[in-house]
């Protein structure tokens, strides 16, 4: 009979709150796996790697003090702020272009989202054997009487991680740029060129403009995915790659390794309160523009 | 002509993308002597010479797949964890992601916009960030080293919820009203109205969640210990050029049912991709 009585609980709920048995059970994984951990980790930001001693700021003078930790801190901060400007620009002229030309637009907007399915495993191995000293790319240039050159292990496995990001992303967002162009209303632009509107000012004066409110989230996607880009460079070079593609990724993997939970903890408290900020002013900006 | 040039510049450059899937299959086709001899230069390092290759395989044989096929059992077992992680989260994933975006997107309820925004910030944190925490929970639910470490976390990932949320948001609520007004339970507007109309997201955040997960590798490398569980994304990795052609075998059979899944959700994906990004 308890069950039958359970049910009804379950019934009259639904009645009366609808939306939190449609929320709880999400919202219960999401606290117990997710939100409450990561109170945790606050706290241990602030004590010993052990977890019990109480040491104030002790493991943020730690951080900011550590080299590798700066040096992840700047060259992850570096390859947002390259490719994330690259992939929207680079991604928005070809949609402005595939746009125009529908028919064939759409079979070549296919195909540049494929390299999303392209697992990353797979791309390593490419890497590997492009990328060598004794490589293809090499091979390649010395055709040209180019001198070989140690890509992996110079300054040039920076832009090798951020092609392999583009590379990856580029259909994603140009599926997201043609979504944008398309909501943009036609008769705008025959106003426009009937007024004798420049292409270049109707760019800059009508697209643009109209193409802002997706800008946010594209920004965002773009972000979230900077971080996955990691897996590639730590595949291919390990724990300790080349200094300039030496990622936030890297640090914590060789702290997780090192048990130093305290540095751990000060570094995620420190990146995520930076993420979340950025977030919540994204947001903001968002609403503010409907 | 202008015009025809930059159009011509831009197919080819997507094929160039697309170029390491013809590479991958190719070099799983090659005589196992034929890739060798192509990639020694890589392999031992010697100098002045460069890895070669030729744009098909000069005698096609399958050989290579025969030995990952047959002679690798551990294969099966990588390739088996790969389907039941993948598979295990996306099934969870229907279970409580979407019903929690169907709340999100048609109740009003107060704290909404405080737990939404909790929901989009797990969604936006790296794993990095979220590694310790993750550890420490899953270490004292006895999770560690079980395939259910990644599976758990999987389910509650709220990428899925803010993509079909997206989705939902779409459907007019003057279409549920008059089912209400009809009689009908929240409940059955949810199965009969919610998941219908918003498939296409539904499948979309399922597509893109199953090639997340068929490439899991930060969590199986921080939460497993046994080899034993790893999965094909992992493994593949693990596989040293020496043995080159099963690298590009167990490339090209992780790249199948990716693909497979990549062109049956085709359609619904950029709809779903669409829907992410647009709010109505």
């Amino acid at each position: 009979m308890d069950k039958e009585k359970q049910i009804r609980k379950i019934k009259q709920y639904m009645k009366k709150r609808p939306w939190l048995v449609f929320l709880a059970p999400s919202l219960m994984g999401v606290l117990v796996f997710f939100a409450i951990p990561y109170m945790d980790v606050f706290r241990r930001a602030f004590f010993s790697s052990a977890g019990n001693r109480f040491t104030g700021l002790e493991n943020f003078r730690d951080i900011f003090a550590n080299e590798a930790f700066q040096k992840a801190l700047s060259n992850t901060g570096r390859f947002i702020v390259t490719c994330i400007p690259l992939l929207l620009i680079i991604s928005l002229l070809i949609s402005l272009f595939l746009y125009q030309h529908t028919k064939i637009g759409q079979y070549v907007k296919t195909i540049f989202l494929i390299p999303m399915a392209i697992p990353i495993a797979a791309v390593v191995l490419l890497w590997n054997i492009l990328f060598d000293r004794q490589g293809f790319l090499n091979g390649f240039l010395d055709f040209f009487g180019v001198d070989a050159v140690d890509w992996m292990n110079t300054e040039y496995a920076f832009w090798i991680v951020v092609s392999s990001y583009i590379w990856k992303n580029l259909g994603y967002h140009i599926v997201l740029w043609i979504a944008g162009l398309s909501m943009i209303p036609e008769n705008i632009y025959e106003v426009a060129r009937m007024d004798g509107a420049k292409e270049g000012s109707i760019f800059f004066r009508i697209t643009l403009p109209n193409l802002l409110p997706m800008v946010f989230i594209i920004v965002v996607l773009a972000l979230l995915n900077s971080f996955k880009v990691f897996r590639e460079a730590y595949l291919v070079a390990g724990d300790y790659p080349h200094e300039s593609m030496y990622f936030i990724q890297h640090l914590f993997n060789n702290w997780f390794r090192d048990l130093s939970l305290g540095n751990m903890a000060a570094g995620a408290f420190f990146i995520s309160t930076m993420l979340i900020l950025l977030i919540i002013l994204l947001q903001k900006a968002w609403e503010n523009r409907e | 002509m202008k015009d025809k040039l930059i159009l011509a510049g831009i197919t080819a450059s997507a094929f160039l993308a697309v170029y390491p899937v013809a590479f991958l299959l190719t070099g799983s086709l090659m005589n196992p002597s034929e890739l060798q001899e192509n990639l020694a230069p890589v392999v031992s390092g010697a100098d002045e010479t460069y890895a070669s290759w030729s744009l098909l395989p000069f005698a096609p044989t399958l050989q290579s797949y025969v030995k990952v096929l047959l002679e690798q059992p551990e294969f099966f077992v990588v390739f088996w964890n790969s389907v039941k992680v993948t598979l295990g989260v996306l099934a969870g994933q229907m279970l409580f992601g979407v019903p929690a975006a169907w709340a999100f997107a048609q109740y009003e309820f107060k704290g909404k916009k405080v737990l939404f925004t909790m929901y989009i910030i797990f969604m936006m944190l790296p794993f990095q960030v979220l590694m310790l925490s993750e550890y420490l929970v899953l270490h004292n639910l006895l999770l560690i080293d079980s395939l259910w470490a990644l599976i758990i976390p999987g389910v509650f990932s709220t990428f899925s919820v803010f993509v079909i949320y997206n989705f939902f948001r779409g459907i007019p609520r003057n279409i549920l009203e008059a089912a209400r007004l009809d009689g009908a339970g929240e409940f059955r507007l949810f199965i009969q109205i919610g998941l219908p109309l918003g498939k296409t997201g539904i499948i979309a955040a399922m597509t893109l969640q199953f090639l997340e997960y068929w490439n899991i590798i930060e969590q199986p490398m921080v939460f497993l210990e046994q080899k034993s569980l790893w999965p094909l994304s992992l493994y593949l990795p693990s596989i040293t050029l020496e043995n080159a052609g099963q690298s590009f075998v167990a490339s090209v059979i992780t790249l199948i049912p990716a693909l497979f899944v990549f062109f049956y959700g085709k359609d619904h994906l950029e709809k779903g991709i669409i829907a992410s990004a647009v709010k109505e």
